[in-house]
């Protein structure tokens, strides 16, 4: 098959590029230009595409670079800033699947002929009898990263290779060091590509003028003053700037009132979580059928079943920050999912 | 590379290894040889040999011309406005940028849409303040030769001290610089653009023209640019100047044929295409077109993968295709610069590649409209 290789210039989609060349696909590699500012810490920068670009040099195969960053800067990065100020917490790397990976560049690899577009990403492909096609967690359970794909459907499943889920991390740098790959050691990225998380708060700031407000406990009483709402996450506990005797989480981020509320941990329990933006992999699950619920990227959080635009739970559980995706999955498979509202 | 260039480069990388600047034999012979070239390269740009300094190719041309001559002028008291044109290549812009941070007025001079300097604009934005005027002979990306005289006008008149330069990089093929650079006081050109080896190129500074150097050290090239002189790489300029000198008009005559039967093709044979800069003012070798409702970006991919290399904007470190400041600067709309590509022709173009290029360009559009058509 022609197959174009989303490469990072990371040692997973450097392996991906071998494996599907090893297994006798026409492979091409295109790596993203999406940011690549002062911020870059992550996938976009000059150095990170002259890795891309050397691997495939070194595996013999063509390689280009597409540059969407005026797209990402419209689908990832602003909204990511107004989100954080209206007191949510995003999920830039959902939305980057969602818009560029399996969006813009799936688009543009059938407009140019391949057959399917491959991602380095740890989960995997599943071609069932029935004609369906699935998504699987991937075999490395620690590095399993199904949760952030869960917007894939079926158009985009039928066209997406995912190689490395079908191996460990383990093995993909055993593979990375037997074909003498620049990437094998390669250290893994850690935080948003645009911007380091120490760095998330001015950032953000930049963009959109922070407003102060107070930070007030259930009963309204306030406790102390905070200079914007987007230095705060639900469930979050430290740095509130307020000194109570028992630990003390925010429990509500109200960006319209600029009002951060705290409370104890057992303010922080939910028993439903409102979606928006809901995707299935296949067609939606029956309401009555029991799911685990993720809500974070590693580790199921309990059970529950989808009810319209709501997902209930069997049992109360912490919180979701607005914004982060809840995955369902039957087992290892991922039924679908949308982002808490 | 002309083959003629290369043949005279090589004895420069064996046999005749030795460093100009050293006092025994060995230096004597590679000395003669960079003076040699020197004197060519004078010759071809109508400087003498004095005027001629050596460098490591356009860019620092380029910023020594600009920065060099700024500081100078400055130093001296003369002023420190800059004025230079919004579509200029970046070597000329990031050294105007440069001056800027240093305290310097920088004004930037807009395009027509016909990719030609606004020559209007430019007379506003001089005064008895500015020391130096940068205007290109040749635009990089549209190929429109500009009205240098008329520039060179304008400046004497509204700005009595400033010393002009021209990039001249992109005329050297298409062009006899000697006649049309001859009203500037720094002229820039780039070997690798007429057949000689990358990494090479010359500054002409006339007589008379006060600059600051860039690099400092050994005293080579006038006290103006120091570093051992690369004369492999001057001796094979001077050799690919001389033969494009040489060959300039039937040349530029066989090139314009050819550029225009693919001008010609590919407007027939693609609906939408459109022509970027004023097709009378360009030079032989430019065929600068849009495809309305093509990504560029594709278009460079699918015709890559067929086997024919096209170019849009310029390319930046990443390799990623950056939205073209020449486009932007001439006011055309996103969406058309977005769409534009660069089929640029030269010496060693050929019938068959414009016969290539007719089969592959509107077969590579023809199927990425369909499966655009298709995902609709």
């Amino acid at each position: 098959m022609k197959v174009l290789v989303a490469m990072s210039g990371g040692v997973d989609s450097s392996v991906a590029a071998a494996l599907l060349l090893e297994a006798g696909h026409e492979v091409t590699g295109v790596t993203l230009r999406l940011w690549g500012g002062e911020t870059d810490s992550g996938c976009c920068s000059v150095a990170d595409v002259e890795d891309a670009r050397r691997v495939a040099a070194q595996l013999g195969v063509a390689h280009y670079v597409f540059n969407l960053s005026a797209e990402f800067e419209e689908a990832v990065v602003e909204p990511y800033a107004t989100a954080y100020a209206s007191g949510s917490t995003p999920n830039p790397c959902v939305e980057c699947n969602r818009s560029i990976k399996f969006g813009q560049l799936l688009a543009r690899s059938e407009a140019l002929g391949f057959d399917s577009l491959a991602t380095g990403h740890h989960a995997r492909v599943l071609h069932d009898d029935d004609g369906i096609m699935r998504l699987r967690r991937g075999v490395d359970a620690r590095k399993d990263q199904s949760y952030v794909l869960y917007m894939l459907g079926q158009q985009e499943l039928s066209r997406t290779m995912l190689p490395i889920g079908e191996i460990t991390k383990a093995e993909v740098r055993e593979h990375a060091a037997r074909l003498g790959l620049r990437t094998a050691t390669k250290a893994e990225s850690m935080d948003v590509c645009f911007v380091r998380r120490e760095d998330r708060r001015d950032f953000v700031d930049a963009r959109m003028s922070p407003r102060p407000g107070p930070v007030v406990d259930t009963s309204g009483r306030v406790l102390a003053e905070h200079a914007g709402v987007a230095g705060f996450t639900v469930g979050q506990r430290r740095g509130l700037g307020v000194a109570v005797g028992a630990p003390r989480y925010v429990v509500a981020v109200d960006a319209g009132s600029a009002t951060v509320t705290v409370g104890t941990r057992a303010d922080l329990a939910c028993d439903h979580v409102v979606v928006r933006d809901v995707c299935w992999a296949a067609s939606p699950p029956p309401p009555d059928m029991c799911l685990a619920v993720q809500t974070r990227a590693h580790g199921t959080t309990g059970f529950g079943w989808i009810d319209g635009d709501v997902v209930r739970l069997r049992e109360p559980m912490t919180r979701v920050a607005s914004g982060q995706v809840v995955a369902l999955y039957d087992g290892d498979v991922l039924v679908g999912g949308g982002i808490a509202d | 590379m002309r083959p003629e260039a290369v043949a005279a480069m090589l004895p420069f990388l064996s046999e005749s290894f030795a460093n100009p600047s050293g006092g025994h034999r060995a230096a004597r012979a590679a000395k003669t040889a960079l003076e040699q070239a020197r004197e060519v390269v004078a010759g071809a740009l109508g400087a003498a040999p004095g005027e001629v300094i050596f460098t490591a190719g356009g860019t620092e041309a380029d910023n020594l011309g600009i920065e060099g001559s700024g500081r100078a002028a400055r130093a001296a008291g003369l002023g420190d406005g800059v004025v230079t044109c919004a579509f200029e290549h970046k070597a000329v812009l990031a050294a105007c940028h440069r001056l800027e941070r240093e305290g310097f007025r920088v004004q930037r001079v807009p395009a027509t849409r016909g990719g030609l300097v606004e020559l209007d604009a430019l007379a506003d934005a001089l005064d008895d303040e500015t020391v130096v005027v940068s205007v290109m002979l040749v635009n990089n990306e549209v190929g429109t030769v500009q009205p240098f005289d008329r520039v060179a006008e304008v400046v004497e008149a509204h700005a009595p001290r400033a010393v002009l330069h021209t990039d001249a990089v992109q005329a050297v093929p298409w062009l006899d610089v000697a006649t049309a650079a001859a009203r500037a006081r720094l002229v820039s050109v780039s070997a690798h653009k007429f057949g000689g080896p990358k990494g090479t190129g010359a500054l002409v500074a006339r007589s008379g023209v006060a600059l600051q150097p860039l690099l400092e050290g050994g005293g080579q090239e006038r006290d103006l640019r120091a570093g051992t002189v690369n004369v492999a790489g001057a001796v094979a300029m001077a050799t690919a100047l001389q033969i494009t000198t040489e060959r300039r008009s039937v040349e530029v005559a066989r090139v314009a044929r050819l550029r225009d039967r693919l001008l010609d093709g590919l407007s027939e044979s693609v609906d939408g295409l459109f022509e970027n800069g004023d097709h009378a003012h360009k030079v032989a070798g430019s065929c600068h077109v849009g495809i309305r409702g093509i990504e560029a970006e594709m278009l460079l991919v699918a015709l890559d993968q067929a086997g024919l290399c096209a170019a849009a904007g310029s390319s930046c470190a990443s390799g990623a295709t950056e939205p073209s400041h020449v486009l932007a600067a001439m006011g055309l709309p996103r969406p058309d610069a977005m769409s534009s590509i660069r089929l640029s022709l030269g010496f060693a173009s050929t019938d068959a590649d414009v016969d290539a290029a007719l089969e592959l360009v509107p077969a590579a559009i023809g199927t990425l409209r369909r499966s655009q058509a298709a995902t609709r």
